[in-house]
């Protein structure tokens, strides 16, 4: 019995050491340690022998059945991380097969460039402010030191409703200024973003709809040098850190002094060429200290409040942004743009 | 406004190069828009006499010729051109020289014979007949260059001799000399045979040797005109060639300087505020006060003494006081019209105007140099010696100078004399005073006209010229009369007639000196600097302001200069704007940030964007034909829209009261571009009239647009639904919409939230999109952004997570195919009591083992207690009570 044991033990570990799949392991555990196994029936046999026998009979048995259990345990685990790899590779992917497509729609990119600029000025304390598109010739031209006679104003430049030249599609933000100062408490800080209307031809350059966003600063000792600061951060802000810019003097009804403000030239550093036609200088926006009779006719007294305005033109802004050659693609819609950005 | 630097040399000494000059004259406030250097693509261009000319061995066109440079040896050059002669002085481009247009010259070999450069035409050194006018070419038709059409029937005999008839009185002839005559006129010598004659001629193309035609009858030489013959048939005899020069200059000079090509033309743009600008003078000014140099100005010394009393011949009346504040005019008597000298015509021609002749050269030339526009009448025909301005009659008509014809207003300003109108006060003169050849005796007008006033007439009239370009912008009135001295000045410089003495000069409205404080604590407050008051005065003197202790005098012409924002200009200006210093606002601070409707203006676009749809921009102004399009019944209200009276055109003259046809636009437009599965959307206004103060009602629209693969009703809904579910609508409901005549009527919904009726969505009618060209199924939906705000629900609270499980129970259920599935869920969450949190469907079923008419549906009910495990019976209840009550209320029963 001894010898039938070491030999079950001998041939169970080996039979154990090279099974090679679940259902052989299954079918070696019901032959060794099953109801019906061979342990089993060994034990069986046990009771026909002396009992001073038993005891170290009975724990041979044991020790062999625990060994064959271990075995089965080790080749459990063996079959299982075969099975676990043949699964694996079965699965294997081309990963380079494309991803199923999840199709999110853009932004545009010019209101991309506004959103830039809005976050900007936003964390700088101003405030978003929305208004007419129609609008009163008044606020457009006469409140901001345009009068009666302004080239400006004339039917060739300008959208009229009336005869009378009163109702008109607003030329420029600036009549938000006019608003603002009417509406708002001082101090003031406001960027006002929007279509405006001029009787420009389509081209490559011109619309007769484009957008500006209009910027105005009131409250009681700003300076032309705060104007600086301001855009000059601003400027950082869109273009990069040290970006140059330059203020150079220039003309609008409703500031004195007035300034245009030119970026230096991205592409070529300032030395000039095709980009900023060789001036090395890109016009960016147009800006000014308040005058002091646009404040006067809303009532406020120069004497105790100051302030700066600018405006420019979103397009010009997006367009060099990214790099965008023809104003008409702006308004063309053609997704095949739109989902560039 | 054009300058040139050598003008303006004349003025104020300015040694700074191109590039400096252009960059400080804009950081002070006149921006240069370019510099051209008039002679930069020639080098090595020299003027040559032509000192010999003999005919090419191998050519029958070509000419060898031996130029004198000034150099101790001739060059040799071959020229195919036969305009010159020898003893012409020509330019002439030496081996490796430039030409405009980046022509480079070499030597070379022409059929076997050296020539070392090219002698030049007009057009090679860039210029053409109306910068030398004396250039231009008249070519004789040469017999030895005849070549006959038609080989077998030749005009004129390949065996005609001198002397033969060709027609008529023309008569061949040879030529057996050539000489120079009056004027740049030819003398030729011929031989007709049997006679001889010597004509004189002003084609330059005869050379010793040709055979030509000559009119024995009027003893010219014939042109090609003159024979009615084709240039092919005279291939080489044509009005082009070398360049004959008529300049004081010598063998081996430059040639830039001969043709003026050594100039600098500097554009300005200049802004509406300073017309004082628009002049050699104000320019110079603002060089010197930028570069720090001092400025020469010249006062005007007229002579006179001219024939006769003014006031016998001239007087002046301006009933239109208000249009004209003054008038100024003195006379010019024994004129004699010739070309203006060398000097005048090349300044003329580097700021860009045509010489014409010396007095209306005098006119513009004055009007450049002073910023005044000037006029030349022919007294002749200033009737009745007396000149009126004066409004126009309605209806009265003129022929200005460029040979247009006008029918006039009492809008319009006019000169007139007794009779009638001589010109367009401020615009342009009339042709029926026009300065001629034989104008003997000139009325010179240096007036100021009302800025508005000449403005608009010149819009009107379509005719915006110098002169009123200028007067536009308003003009300082005391200029005038410098300006109509200085024109007498130059006609007595140029020797062009007898200027009498005496001005008329009416003064209807001279204005007030303005004097201004000089206040430096109150423009250093402003600019945020610290400029020290001398700088501030030393400042304004350089621009000719008069300071006397803290009192300022603004010159006259300076109208912008009104207060102190305006003296805080000047002085940064020429401080420097980027001197000032760069400063952080102080102050109070201000609380920056979007507004509720900003955000959700925001959230609405990222949820679309979420949803596969991409932003759009589209034009607020439509064509009215739009309506049409989209279908709405010519009687619909909506169509009363904003109308621009004055629109680029049809297609954008009324402001929108939809955005469904701007994006259908969109849609149909992509679809052409073949552009697959578009998804689009627009937070767009539209306009309705009625707002206050006479403005529109302004109203933000997001309108979603698609087509394609991916897109049905229900994918359209799901992104409305979508917004929806982002602001937290609550008791939204889609009502079948049959009557919106844009959309399908029976695939089209409107959205309500509770009472407030948020917008429609659906397919577009298919006759609607068919109107845009498209066959396939478009969609849209419109939503209001006003009501969408007003829907939108409050921030969220949280919802505790559910403690005990729930039951889930689905529900098939068979219904007639008219109930609709709101109806059904509608009448489950009624019946569906406390247990019952979420009513799913899942299917839809038409068809084999459905009865006709009936449809199946299929819901998900989730069921759940809040106090514990929920229990069958409690979940078997719910349902049955649910069922109990859709068969009773909907016919609804299970499958």
């Amino acid at each position: 019995m001894r010898e039938k044991l070491a030999r079950l033990r001998e041939e169970a570990l080996a039979r154990l050491g090279a099974v090679s799949g679940q259902a052989e392991l299954e079918e070696l555990r019901v032959k060794y340690l099953g109801k019906k196994g061979e342990i089993t029936a060994i034990l069986r046999e046990m009771g026909r022998l002396p009992a001073e026998e038993r005891p170290a009979m009975g724990q041979l048995a044991n020790d062999v059945r625990a060994a064959i259990e271990s075995g089965i345990a080790a080749a459990k685990t063996k079959v299982e991380a075969a099975a676990l790899e043949a699964r694996l590779k079965s699965e294997a992917l081309d990963v380079t097969v494309p991803g199923r497509e999840v199709t999110v729609g853009k932004r545009h990119p010019m209101y991309v460039a506004l959103d830039e600029m809005k976050e900007i000025f936003i964390g700088m304390g101003f405030t978003v402010l929305d208004g007419p598109e129609v609008e009163l010739a008044e606020l457009n031209f006469d409140r901001l030191n345009a009068e009666e006679g302004h080239p400006s104003r004339d039917w060739s430049d300008t959208f009229y409703f009336d005869r009378d030249s009163r109702v008109m599609l607003r030329s420029q933000t600036s009549p938000m200024q006019v608003r603002a100062m009417d509406s708002m408490e001082l101090p003031i800080r406001i960027i006002a973003p929007g279509r405006v209307y001029r009787k420009d031809e389509v081209d490559a350059t011109h619309s007769p709809m484009f957008h500006q966003v209009e910027g105005m600063v009131i409250d009681k000792g700003v300076t032309m040098a705060d104007l600086k600061g301001t855009l000059n951060t601003v400027v950082e802000k869109l273009y990069g850190a040290g970006t140059k810019t330059r203020f150079r003097p220039h003309h609008f009804p409703f500031t004195e002094p007035s300034c245009e403000v030119d970026v230096q030239c991205h592409k070529c550093g300032g030395a000039g060429c095709p980009t900023c036609k060789g001036e090395g200088w890109i016009e960016l926006l147009g800006a000014g200290m308040i005058h002091p009779h646009v404040l006067e006719m809303a009532g406020i007294d120069p004497e105790v409040w100051s302030g700066w305005a600018f405006g420019f033109g979103l397009e010009r802004t997006a367009m060099r942004r990214f790099m965008i050659d023809d104003l008409r693609l702006i308004f063309e819609n053609d997704v095949r743009f739109l989902r560039q950005f | 406004m054009n300058l040139s630097r050598k003008w303006l040399d004349e003025f104020v000494k300015i040694t700074a190069s191109d590039r400096e000059f252009a960059e400080a004259m804009t950081l002070s406030g006149s921006k240069v828009e370019s510099t051209q250097d008039l002679g930069a693509e020639i080098s090595n261009v020299v003027v040559g006499r032509v000192a010999e000319m003999v005919r090419h061995p191998n050519s029958d066109h070509m000419w060898v010729c031996q130029l004198d440079i000034g150099k101790e040896s001739p060059v040799q050059i071959v020229t195919g051109a036969w305009n010159i002669h020898v003893g012409d002085l020509v330019p002439v481009a030496l081996h490796r020289s430039t030409l405009p247009g980046g022509k480079r010259i070499e030597k070379g070999n022409l059929r076997g014979v050296k020539s070392n450069g090219m002698l030049c035409s007009l057009r090679e050194l860039g210029l053409d007949e109306r910068d030398f006018p004396y250039a231009t070419i008249t070519a004789a038709a040469l017999v030895n260059d005849y070549r006959p059409i038609d080989p077998e029937k030749p005009s004129i005999s390949p065996e005609a001799k001198p002397g033969d008839k060709v027609f008529g009185p023309v008569r061949v002839a040879a030529v057996t000399a050539v000489e120079p005559g009056e004027n740049g006129a030819w003398k030729c010598a011929l031989d007709l045979g049997e006679s001889a004659l010597t004509v004189e001629t002003p084609c330059q193309n005869i050379h010793a040797g040709d055979t030509l035609m000559v009119n024995t009858k009027k003893n010219t030489v014939c042109t090609l005109a003159d024979i009615h013959a084709e240039q092919r048939e005279f291939p080489n005899c044509i009005p082009d060639g070398i360049f004959v020069l008529r300049e004081d200059c010598a063998p081996g000079d430059d040639i830039k300087p001969v043709i003026n090509a050594d100039d600098r033309v500097v554009e300005f743009e200049i802004t509406p505020n300073r017309p004082d600008c628009l002049s050699v003078i104000g320019l110079a000014r603002e060089a010197a006060a930028t570069f720090g140099a001092e400025l020469t100005l010249h006062e005007p010394v007229v002579r006179g003494g001219g024939p006769g009393e003014l006031s016998d011949y001239l007087t002046v009346e301006t009933p239109a006081t208000d249009l004209c504040p003054r008038y100024t005019a003195r006379m010019v008597r024994n004129v004699h019209i010739a070309p203006s000298p060398k000097w005048m015509r090349e300044r003329l021609r580097s700021m860009g105007v045509r010489p014409i002749n010396n007095i209306v050269d005098i006119t513009n030339y004055v009007m450049l140099e002073y910023g005044q526009p000037m006029h030349a009448f022919d007294y002749r025909y200033v009737k009745g010696g007396k000149i009126i301005v004066r409004r126009a009659q309605d209806g009265e008509e003129l022929t200005t100078l460029d040979g247009a014809r006008h029918t006039l207003n009492a809008n319009h300003l006019v000169i007139a004399d007794d009779t009638r109108a001589v010109g367009l006060a401020g615009i342009m003169g009339g042709l029926n005073s026009e300065i001629v050849a034989d104008t003997t005796d000139v009325v010179f007008e240096s007036a100021n006209f009302d800025g508005t006033c000449i403005r608009k007439g010149a819009l009107a009239l379509g005719m915006r010229t110098e002169a009123s370009a200028k007067f536009e912008k308003g003009l300082d009135i005391m200029n005038t009369l410098p300006a109509v001295d200085r024109a007498c000045e130059l006609v007595e410089l140029l020797g062009a007639g007898e200027v009498l003495d005496g001005v008329i000069d009416i003064q209807n409205k001279m204005p007030e000196p303005v004097e201004l404080t000089l206040e430096p604590e109150k423009i250093n407050a402003l600019l945020g600097a610290d400029v020290p008051e001398e700088e501030m005065v030393r400042i304004l003197r350089s621009l000719d302001f008069i300071v006397d202790g803290r009192r300022v005098s603004v010159p006259s012409w300076r109208g912008d200069v009104r207060r102190m924002a305006d003296l805080a200009e000047e002085v940064a200006r020429f401080y420097g704007y980027n001197n000032l210093p760069s400063t952080l606002m102080r102050g109070e601070t201000t609380k920056g940030g979007y507004s509720e409707a900003q955000k959700l203006e925001n959230r609405l676009g990222a949820t679309v964007r979420t949803c596969g749809y991409n932003e759009i921009i589209t034009y607020s102004f439509i064509s009215p034909t739009a309506y049409d399009k989209i279908r709405w019944p010519s009687s619909d209200p909506r169509r009363e829209s904003f109308k621009i009276l004055n629109p680029l055109g049809e297609d954008t003259s009324i402001m929108r009261t939809t955005t469904l046809p701007s994006m259908l636009e969109i849609l149909a437009r992509n679809s052409n571009f073949r552009n697959k599965d578009v998804k689009l959307y627009e937070l767009g206004r539209v306009y309705y009239p009625g707002g206050p103060d006479g403005l529109a009602i302004e109203k933000k629209i997001l309108t979603l647009g698609a087509y394609g693969e991916d897109i049905d009703f229900y994918a359209l809904k799901g992104t409305v639904e979508a917004v929806l579910r982002e602001i937290r609508a609550r008791d939204v409901v889609f009502e079948p919409c049959a009557d919106e005549p844009s959309y399908h009527p029976g695939r089209c919904a409107a959205v309500y939230c509770g009472e407030t009726r948020v917008g429609i969505l659906g397919e577009i009618h298919p006759l609607c999109a068919k109107n845009y060209g498209q066959d396939q199924e478009l969609y849209a939906a419109e939503l209001d952004f006003e009501a969408l705000l007003a829907v939108h629900g409050p921030d969220p609270v949280y919802t505790p997570l559910p403690k005990y499980p729930s039951v889930t129970r689905d529900l098939a259920l068979i219904a007639g195919h008219e109930v609709s599935v709101a109806a059904i869920e509608g009448c489950i969450k009624r019946a569906g009591g406390k247990y019952l949190r979420e009513v799913r469907l899942f299917d839809i079923y038409e068809g084999p083992g459905i009865p006709e008419g009936k449809r199946s549906t299929a819901y998900s009910l989730t069921l759940r207690s809040d106090e514990g495990t929920l229990k069958d019976s409690d979940a078997d209840e719910t349902v049955a009570r649910i069922l109990k009550s859709l068969e009773e209320t909907l016919g609804a029963t299970l499958r």
